[in-house]
């Protein structure tokens, strides 16, 4: 072998070992948060309606825009959750959040995610709000299923079964609200679990 | 000097199917046969028979496993063979640095 050889191997396992990492710091406890947060949400959302005057939601209506505001507020507490203990995690493992796995994982979530998140709230303003639910369900399986090539933890199967979900709250969305509870409160909660007893143990 | 070098260049390493598999176990808790296979764009004979030479040298664990029926095969790295790849590493720098 020359050294040329030599060089052509060192590059070829550096390209190798990136290519293969895969971002094992997903925290499992902010999966179990997350789903918490969302059950706390929607019934607080499910209160709200059954106990006005109408008890119905209406789309105009105050409620309508607490309903509204409370979706974000839950949206923005699990993300901050996950973003402090998948840190945390992270330190514990030695591996940063922003290294190069770290990074590819997250725009490989975000990009479906965003696309998503934009879209509905181009339709919202279009006032169709019929499909919010399962589109939300959708874009946000599609975001796990595509940032699972680069994360160790299977969560493509909590995507499958979110997209699984959206589809059927596509064709019944009068059973739109139990349907979102199932998959952001439920199924993130017994998702975080798993996880939490499968990878996180064990570093604790 | 370069004697010295030369002893700490692996026999076993070298060849870019073995030196691949041994990457990617590095930075991966595990891989399955099917991923190695992917991303290092062997045949299954090919890597099969490179597998086995890791095995021998006992570079490499072999887990295997059933999920549900079906047989899963698992690869992950010693500790022996950890530190004699990064020896490996080690040496082929310094020839280059030469």
């Amino acid at each position: 072998m020359t050294q040329q050889d030599y060089l052509k191997d060192l590059s070829e396992i550096k390209h190798l070992m990136n290519k293969s990492s895969r971002f094992i710091s997903l925290s499992g406890l902010s999966g179990i948060m997350a789903g918490v947060y969302a059950l706390i949400g929607s019934a607080y959302a499910y209160w709200l309606v059954t106990t006005s005057v109408k008890g119905y939601l209406i789309l105009d209506g105050k409620i309508f825009n607490i309903v509204l505001l409370d979706l974000f507020f839950i949206a923005f507490c699990t993300v901050v959750t996950a973003i402090f203990f998948t840190v945390r995690k992270a330190k514990k493992n030695g591996e940063s959040v922003f290294d190069k796995t770290g990074l590819r994982a997250m725009a490989n979530f975000l990009i479906p995610l965003v696309t998503g998140g934009i879209y509905i709230l181009i339709i919202l303003n279009q006032q169709k709000y019929g499909q919010t639910g399962a589109l939300m369900l959708i874009f946000y399986g599609l975001a796990l299923v595509n940032a699972s090539k680069h994360t160790l933890g299977k969560i493509q199967y909590l995507g499958y079964i979110e997209i699984i979900l959206g589809i059927i709250c596509a064709i019944l969305p009068g059973y739109g609200f139990w349907l979102w509870v199932l998959g952001f409160g439920v199924m993130h909660i017994i998702y975080g679990t798993f996880m939490h007893f499968k990878y996180d143990r064990k570093t604790l | 000097m370069s004697k010295n070098i030369i002893q700490h260049i692996n026999k076993i390493f070298d060849h870019r199917i073995r030196l691949g598999i041994m990457s990617i176990l590095m930075v991966n808790e595990y891989a399955e046969f099917n991923t190695l296979k992917e991303l290092l764009g062997a045949t299954d004979g090919n890597l099969a028979s490179h597998i086995k030479a890791l095995e021998k040298a006992e570079f490499i664990h072999i887990e295997k496993q059933f999920i549900g029926k079906k047989p899963n095969t698992r690869y992950s790295t010693s500790k022996l063979g950890k530190l004699e790849f990064k020896k490996h590493i080690n040496a082929l720098e310094k020839l280059i640095k030469q």
